[in-house]
């Protein structure tokens, strides 16, 4: 998000889901989409059928890259190389869209001065991607009319994943493949309402909308309209609240309806923050791992307990509404205004729809939103208005910021990489039956898919003498776990693959503390193990 | 585009070249049986369901893939459309168990709906009947293929919705069937168990497994939502039924999705009626959690946040919300932290 709004001035998907059937060309990179969001995997496959030419870069022969005209098995986190040697070809034919470039955008001796130096065969040392892939996928991309880039979070859980994405739009930029249908760059998110959490603002340095919590007159607008003098200084990132509680300066948190001792990297590092707390409250379905650290723990209501909004990858607000009774008694958003009422701040909401409206009528971007108009489409937004209609695509004619923005990137290689004592990469990722930590209390899902298969190449396997479903030790600079092994050759040799949805083999005990230093993501791409046959 | 004028039941209508006549029909308000035949779908003209009269055609005609042409004059209830329809129903459920009484999809059944239509009781062919076992080795979806009628739509929704081709037909003649490669179960073949199959199927061949004996079609309440697992944003019914969800079904008016779902969507709902849910809030006494009302909790919770933050100030305080909550809990959540604890800490994990 962060790189997107660097560039464009706005951090979103730029364009929307029911165009992908009619674009010419998908470009993927780091995502596996058919796993992690299946039905727009279902709408890849199906442009695929209708002659789109698919480009998938991925470690892993992922199931799209398995019908892909071009697979790129890139080395993990070769992903700037990749881009920029890309870029030096189109460059080089001239192939890039001058006139969006003179007209749409600024700093483009920046990028060109850089890619200068990514010849083919340097590239393709360095990322493993064989030469004439480079050159076909760099004539394709800059030719296709309609093309569309995607990715996800094989792009920005690097120590460099902002400049990633920065890497991304420059070569959308480069080919002005942006501001019209089926084009754009495409970040799809991961949770059902990560875009809705961004646009509430439930991040340390912005309001609803992205508004500042810096800039004087937001602040004074959200002052007099909660009736509160606000703090004018950026809070803590999760990764500094953890840091902090460490240090003894963090004493109490809230967490609502996450698990960061499962979810977040490093999880014996989470576990001591949890533990230095002076006061811990979960708000939780179940008691989770993360709960079992609490003082104080709240029953949550679930998704099918509230009336709501969600807000998609693609900016769509769309209801979510109440088919049964909150289990505890109360939703979510009551017990939020009771313990506001008991701390002297009273809340006067009847209903989500009422949060809603106070919301909307504080960002601009979302004013146009009532419940009545989501009924029954939902809207995209920005909406400024009752009578907008909504946005499909952005950047139509101008970007957010005005002019986007180039930026020269160089290559950063992984926090940590295998050595001789640690001499396997480790990857995590989603698979298909699992959604976060979520899913396993399911009980027909879990009934299904309930021990974690870790992927390992049949040459590795080999050497290891292991076959699937032997048991592993696998451990890393932080941590340990146990898992079952999966011989396959989805994964490159010297890879092993995890996903994080078990509790039972816990990959984020092992996972890289290294963070990207903008968002302070962390690396869940790649750390460096050592496997061992138990 | 060219415009083509036809007679439908005595009606005129107007049309686009290329229409079938069962669109044609549609417009104007005319229903024309189909078994085989979905909108969402490529059509095939299988189950002969549909078939009208067609003035100066040599025979009945497949009213869903025969285009309109111009001073056509068609028949949709004719006597001899009613006799072949009837036919072709008799010949259907010649081998169907017609175990009405407990079948799941009794209420959303097109066969049970057509045969009460025309006026198909039982079936007066006499012959071999298919004797297969039912599946029932996953937990999603329960596949009766006694109950087939061959009608194809499950392998068109898994070629054209999901796009695997996990399912054909195989065999010939009268073993014909819908089947994965080498005829295996669901389980043992590519099959994602997204269920989409389930959803387009219009007999008892497949139904949800959760759903079964949860209550009849037109007992449930549905509810149009939001999928709570990823950020695609697709829409269903939640099916509920005396306070208790009893499935999720496919929303036609879903803009996102239509009508395609995957495992999560469909089948990950029911963690909500995970026995391990909290129903009451727990206090930490002496390292053991202990049941609490909600007053003697955010009591407790007040106090010890109006304290901490006296003796530490506004920036000992940090909240976690969530991406996976709605826009207006979060919305509170951040409002909390700012306006009530005084400080911008608030974050959730979902930041990139």
């Amino acid at each position: 998000m962060a790189g997107l709004a660097t560039t464009f001035g706005s951090g979103a998907m730029t364009n929307s889901i029911n165009e992908i059937p009619d674009a010419e060309m998908l470009f993927l990179i780091g995502t596996n989409t058919t796993e992690a969001h299946p039905v727009i995997g279902y709408k890849m496959r199906e442009a695929k059928r209708k002659g789109a030419k698919l480009v998938v870069v991925d470690p892993r022969r992922t199931d799209l890259a398995r019908i892909a005209d071009y697979w790129l098995r890139l080395k993990p986190g070769t992903d700037i190389p990749l881009l920029n040697g890309i870029m030096h070809i189109i460059l080089q034919e001239g192939l890039q869209d001058q006139q969006f470039i003179s007209e749409r955008t600024e700093n483009f001796e920046a990028l060109a001065k850089t890619v200068k130096d990514y010849q083919p065969d340097v590239v393709s040392s360095i990322t493993g991607v064989p030469v004439e892939d480079l050159y076909a996928v760099a004539r394709l991309y800059a030719t296709t009319d309609k093309a569309m880039l995607f990715y996800t979070l094989g792009i920005t859980e690097h120590i460099c994943g902002t400049d990633n994405v920065m890497s991304i739009a420059n070569l959308a930029m480069l080919t002005g493949h942006l501001g019209r249908p089926c084009t754009g760059v495409n970040p799809l998110r991961g949770q059902n309402n990560v875009q809705g959490a961004c646009d509430m603002g439930a991040l340390p340095n912005v309001f609803s909308g992205y508004q500042k919590v810096i800039d004087p007159v937001v602040r004074a607008k959200f002052e007099e309209a909660w009736g509160v003098s606000l703090p004018e200084n950026p809070g803590l990132v999760i990764a500094d609240m953890f840091e902090k509680a460490h240090t003894g300066e963090l004493k109490a948190m809230y967490i609502l309806g996450e698990n960061p001792v499962l979810t977040d990297p490093n999880s014996n590092h989470i576990r001591s923050g949890l533990e230095k707390l002076d006061f811990l409250v979960v708000h939780e379905l179940f008691l989770t791992e993360t709960a079992e650290y609490a003082d104080v723990v709240l029953p949550a209501a679930s998704f099918a307990e509230t009336e709501g909004t969600f807000t998609s990858t693609e900016r769509r607000v769309q209801r979510v509404r109440k088919a049964i009774e909150p289990l505890p008694v109360l939703a979510n958003w009551q017990t939020v205004i009771k313990l506001s009422q008991r701390m002297g701040y009273p809340m006067s909401y009847a209903t989500p729809e009422e949060v809603w409206t106070e919301m909307a009528s504080l960002t601009p971007s979302l004013a146009g939103i009532n419940y009545q108009r989501l009924e029954s489409d939902g809207i995209q937004w920005p909406c400024p208005t009752s009578e907008h209609p909504g946005t499909a695509f952005l950047h139509a004619g101008a970007f957010t910021r005005g002019k986007g923005l180039f930026q020269g990137i160089d290559h950063i290689p992984p926090g940590e990489v295998p050595d001789d004592e640690y001499p396997f990469l480790l990857s995590t990722g989603r698979i298909l039956y699992h959604y976060n930590v979520t899913t396993p209390y399911s009980p027909g899902i879990h009934s299904m898919w309930s021990e974690e298969a870790s992927e390992m190449n049949p040459d590795d396997a080999a050497k290891l003498g292991l076959a699937t479903g032997d048991k592993v030790k696998v451990t890393s600079r932080r941590g340990d776990c146990v898992t079952n092994i999966l011989v396959t050759d989805r994964v490159p040799p010297g890879m092993l693959w995890m996903s994080f949805h078990y509790a039972n083999s816990p990959a984020n005990a092992l996972t890289s503390a290294v963070l990207d230093p903008v968002t302070k993501t962390g690396e869940y791409k790649v750390c460096a193990i050592k496997i061992e046959k138990i | 585009m060219n415009l083509v004028k036809l007679t439908i039941n005595s009606r005129e209508v107007e049309v686009q070249s290329g229409t079938t006549i069962l669109k044609a029909a549609e417009k104007i308000g005319i229903d024309i049986p189909r078994l085989c035949y979905d909108d969402d779908l490529s059509p095939v003209g299988a189950c002969r369901l549909c078939m009208v009269e067609v003035k100066g055609a040599r025979s009945l005609v497949p009213a869903c893939v025969t285009a309109v042409s111009p001073g056509m004059v068609v028949e949709t209830e004719s006597p001899v459309v009613i006799e072949s329809r009837r036919t072709t129903l008799n010949l259907l459920i010649s081998n169907h168990p017609l175990d009405c009484l407990i079948c799941e999809k009794l209420g959303d059944c097109g066969l049970a709906e057509y045969c009460y239509k025309y006026g198909v009781k039982e079936s007066t062919f006499q012959g071999e009947r298919h004797d297969y076992v039912i599946e029932e080795n996953n937990s999603f979806i329960i596949r009766d293929l006694n109950k087939c009628i061959q009608c194809g739509k499950c392998i068109r929704a898994c070629d054209e919705w999901t796009g695997i081709h996990n399912l054909d037909f195989i065999y010939r003649g009268f073993d014909v069937k819908p089947a994965t490669a080498l005829d295996s179960t669901y389980v043992d073949s590519e099959c994602v168990f997204c269920g989409n199959c389930v959803t387009v199927c219009p007999t008892g061949a497949l139904t949800e497994k959760q759903m079964k004996r949860q209550g009849r079609r037109w007992e449930v309440q549905k509810v149009k939502t939001t999928c709570p697992f990823c950020g695609t944003g697709c829409n269903f019914d939640l099916n509920v039924k005396d306070g208790r969800i009893t499935g999720v079904t496919a929303n036609r008016t879903s803009i996102v999705n239509g009508r395609a779902l995957c495992v999560k969507g469909h089948y990950g709902w029911d963690f909500v009626q995970n026995e391990k849910r909290l129903t009451t809030p727990l206090i930490k006494k002496d390292g053991e959690f202990m049941p609490a009302t909600w007053d003697e909790a955010l009591d407790l919770i007040a106090n010890r946040l109006k304290g901490i933050k006296e003796q530490y100030g506004p920036d000992a305080f940090a909240a976690l919300s969530s991406a996976r909550c709605t826009n207006e809990e979060n919305y509170l959540v951040q409002k909390f932290t700012r306006a009530v604890m005084g400080t911008n800490s608030v974050d959730h994990c979902a930041r990139t």
